[in-house]
């Protein structure tokens, strides 16, 4: 096989870097696996390890700092069938660091070659996430400050199954890089070695001295038989396979006629876990099946089962342009903690509107109808008060009449549901 | 008739679906999460891919890798997601990837609040990528126009190869409306215009005159060389001014030259007034209550809604606004998309109403403007 390097821009790094090393080794690797430019993309981070896309002749996308991950991941779910390799610096790895964890966790099948050269060489040779405590870089003392990152041991901790680290300089370096990239999974090299241009400047390494250091290491666990599992690629197709179809929205069919017409106003003030929301749906679906135009504008907090719970609903029989309500026909209102945020338009409502409050609930005075209905007396339990609301409405033939509401039930709900709503009504109708 | 209650939200996931959206990738964040629900519900079972990125960074990474690679990408967010969208946004504008990006504003700045509505990114969307070249901005005022404009959108992306934004509002995508799928007046699916797969394929050449290069994906059997990077028509890096040129001015032609075949909008005539509202978004509806309030008074207004509003459609606004003496912009911020009017319509009078407090701008208000100025 030919080699997959780019004979139009031949490699070019400082004087005895080693990239130029991991360079001809993983070449030599895609040549010994068979491998065609077209058979494989090459996906770069920013730094001196963002030039690999160009020494190859191989699909290539060079992006942002620390991003490399996101576009590879993205390039292997659309092309499962590429081989995918992604090189970054030490640079790389420390601001691009939430995507390498994900990336373990997920267990993608993507190469990371992680060319680790213990500082920021395009930049002046800064500190970097893997600069040794005692080493003397361009960022003065701050590197003292902060503990290099071992990465084949945050790696396997977050879930990688193929974790190795090399010397640029070691002999089998390229069957390491052969091994990290015919794994079916997220494989990550840490790959140690020289930046003659910064690093070596002021301070002492050499291919013995990397092999020495490595060799003090605490030993890698075997994250390959702690952390094998299916690759995440095949894992999601099997799991959107086994996925229904989601069906279409159901149109809603014009079955009833609207009692009044018009705008008309409704608000339900509730509390979280009074299905307030749902009602207010009904209430669109009521108001769609008697050939209504609705909508439904809901507020509630980020809690959950705690809080206010408000639905704005607006029917009419013209297209509905402001959503908002100005002058409510009916005010449901359910629970103190949804009273309390339209305090305001509770103290103008108009003389025509209704208001149904549930026994125990305080308004201040005003000019509305108020109907008082003793829910618990009724035995009706608190998630069915909306619904016992609407159901008063319809008696009433207020915004909705029974057939509408019977619609809306029976649009929203499958047929057990449906039945447990009907006798809720029921017990209004007591 | 097919009448359905949808939000605003599900609108946008459905209408992507409809354009042949295939990939999606998002990160979950009030009050875009539905879209992310509805992708999850609707791509897996298709073959579409729908994943949840660790962050904003990722979500559009991943889509951005997908799209090189061929797919037809969407992301949704926030405008706390799209600060962190911005340097692959700027990617995707130098680099010609496209994709739909959703922007479901939130009332800011920073975090402010997940569950109120504004339109305060408006600006952000245009500038907030570094460089400076034009993106393309959709704004939708109803639940149609979420459905209708995300299938534009995704359209626009593909033939020019860019971001398109579509700038929603908690508003309109939380809000559930009625609306009749059926009678959705839907343009064609566009399609990426695809290059010959022969060896002579330059990822970033144009002919004469050409905009916009073909494409070939990444993974096919003609290699595909993609950079962040300054580059010329062969997608390496260069530092030659004279290809550097071309391509910036390229990149910021196809956007400008091209407006007049994607200016989206609406108008509601009123013969004799002398005041037009100009209007996007959700303010749209309030203001169109309030020019058919004062229809029959003696102090009249037009309506003229945007749709697109970047890059400002200079030729249209010029054009509406012509026969008015006064022209009265309602905004959800205090005071954006009225600084592209004052640049358009200068010598003409412009009443500015701007709010920002979580509240959607209500009629009374705008009528308040038109009859008081």
């Amino acid at each position: 096989m030919d080699s997959l390097l780019n004979s139009n821009r031949p490699p070019v790094f400082c004087p005895g870097c080693s990239h130029d090393r991991v360079l001809h080794a993983l070449d030599q690797a895609l040549i010994e696996m068979g491998f065609a430019g077209k058979d494989v993309a090459i996906v770069t981070d920013i730094g001196c390890s963002g030039l690999f896309d160009t020494f190859f002749n191989t699909h290539a996308l060079h992006g942002l700092h620390g991003r490399a991950l996101t576009y590879a991941t993205g390039i292997k779910m659309a092309r499962p069938e590429l081989k995918v390799i992604v090189t970054m610096g030490d640079g790389g790895l420390g601001i691009g660091g939430a995507h390498v964890l994900s990336t373990c966790r997920r267990n993608i099948d993507l190469t990371l070659l992680v060319l680790n050269n213990f500082n920021y060489g395009m930049t002046g040779g800064q500190c970097s996430s893997t600069t040794p405590h005692d080493a003397v870089v361009a960022s003065g003392f701050l590197n003292k400050l902060e503990k290099p990152v071992d990465i084949c041991q945050v790696a396997g901790a977050a879930g990688a199954p193929m974790v190795s680290r090399v010397s640029t300089y070691q002999k089998d370096f390229v069957a390491k890089l052969k091994e990290a990239i015919t794994y079916d999974g997220f494989s990550l090299l840490d790959i140690w070695g020289i930046c003659p241009g910064r690093y070596t400047r002021r301070n002492k390494l050499t291919p013995k001295s990397i092999k020495a250091n490595l060799a003090q290491l605490p030993e890698l666990t075997d994250f390959t038989s702690k952390n094998a599992r299916m690759e995440y690629g095949k894992a999601y197709r099997r799991e959107a396979a086994r996925q229904k179809v989601p069906s279409d929205p159901v149109p809603i069919a014009v079955t009833c006629a609207a009692p009044q017409s018009g705008r008309r106003e409704v608000i339900i003030l509730g509390g979280a876990g009074q299905r307030i929301i749902t009602a207010g749906e009904l209430v669109c679906l009521a108001g769609a099946s008697a050939g209504c135009h609705a909508t439904q504008k809901n507020d509630y907090p980020i809690t959950v089962m705690r809080g206010h719970s408000v639905s704005e609903i607006i029917l009419s029989d013209e297209e509905i342009e402001y959503t908002g309500i100005e002058n409510p026909a009916v005010v449901i209102a359910l629970a103190p903690e949804g009273v309390k945020r339209r305090m305001k338009m509770l103290e103008h409502l108009s003389p025509e509107a209704l208001v149904i409050k549930a026994a125990g609930i305080e308004l201040s005075p005003c000019q509305a109808a108020v109907t008082e209905i003793d829910f618990r007396a009724r035995k009706i339990k608190s998630p069915d008060w909306a619904l016992a609301a609407l159901a008063v409405l319809a008696q009433q033939k207020k915004i909705l009449t029974m057939d509408m509401l019977k619609a809306a039930l029976n649009l929203r709900f499958k047929k057990a549901i449906y039945e447990t709503a009907l006798a809720v009504i029921e017990k209004v109708f007591v | 008739m097919g009448i359905s209650l949808m939000e605003g939200n599900e609108a946008i996931g459905r209408g992507a679906a409809a354009a042949g959206c295939n990939f999606f990738a998002g990160y979950p964040i009030t009050p875009a999460t539905t879209i992310y629900n509805t992708m999850l519900k609707l791509l897996p079972p298709k073959g579409g891919i729908c994943l949840q990125g660790e962050d904003e960074i990722a979500s559009i990474g991943f889509c951005l890798g997908a799209a090189m690679a061929g797919m037809k990408c969407m992301t949704a967010t926030s405008g706390p997601g799209i600060s962190l969208y911005s340097e692959q946004i700027s990617f995707a504008i130098g680099s010609e990837i496209p994709i739909v990006i959703i922007d479901v504003q939130r009332l800011g700045p920073s975090t402010g609040s997940a569950t109120r509505g504004a339109d305060g990114d408006i600006q952000f969307l245009r500038w907030g990528n570094s460089g400076g070249l034009p993106v393309i901005v959709l704004a939708p005022v109803n639940v149609k126009d979420c459905y209708v404009l995300t299938v534009q959108a995704f359209n626009l992306a593909e033939k020019y190869r860019c971001p398109v934004f579509v700038a929603a509002n908690k508003e309109i995508s939380m809000t559930r409306e009625t609306v009749d799928l059926e009678a959705l007046d839907l343009p064609p699916v566009a399609e990426r215009k695809v290059a010959d797969a022969d060896a002579s394929f330059l990822p970033f050449a144009v002919k004469d005159g050409q905009l916009v290069p073909d494409f070939l994906a990444i993974g096919t059997t003609i290699l595909v060389r993609q950079t962040s990077s300054t580059h010329g028509p062969d997608g390496y890096i260069t530092t030659d001014p004279e290809q550097i040129e071309k391509v910036q001015e390229r990149l910021d032609a196809k956007i400008k030259t091209n407006i007049s075949k994607f200016t989206f909008h609406d108008e509601y005539v009123v013969p004799g007034a002398d005041t037009l509202v100009i209007a996007y978004g959700v303010t749209a509806r309030a203001a169109k209550v309030a020019v058919k309030k004062l229809h029959q008074s003696d102090q009249s207004a037009s309506l003229l809604v945007l749709k697109t509003l970047w890059p400002v459609p200079e030729a249209l606004i010029r054009e509406k606004a012509a026969p008015y003496k006064r022209v009265v912009i309602a905004e959800m911020n205090l005071g954006q998309y009225v600084r592209e009017l004052q640049q358009v319509l200068t010598g003409k009078e412009i009443v500015f109403l701007g709010q920002m407090n979580g509240e959607m701008i209500k009629p009374g208000q705008i009528m308040e403007v038109i009859q008081n100025g």
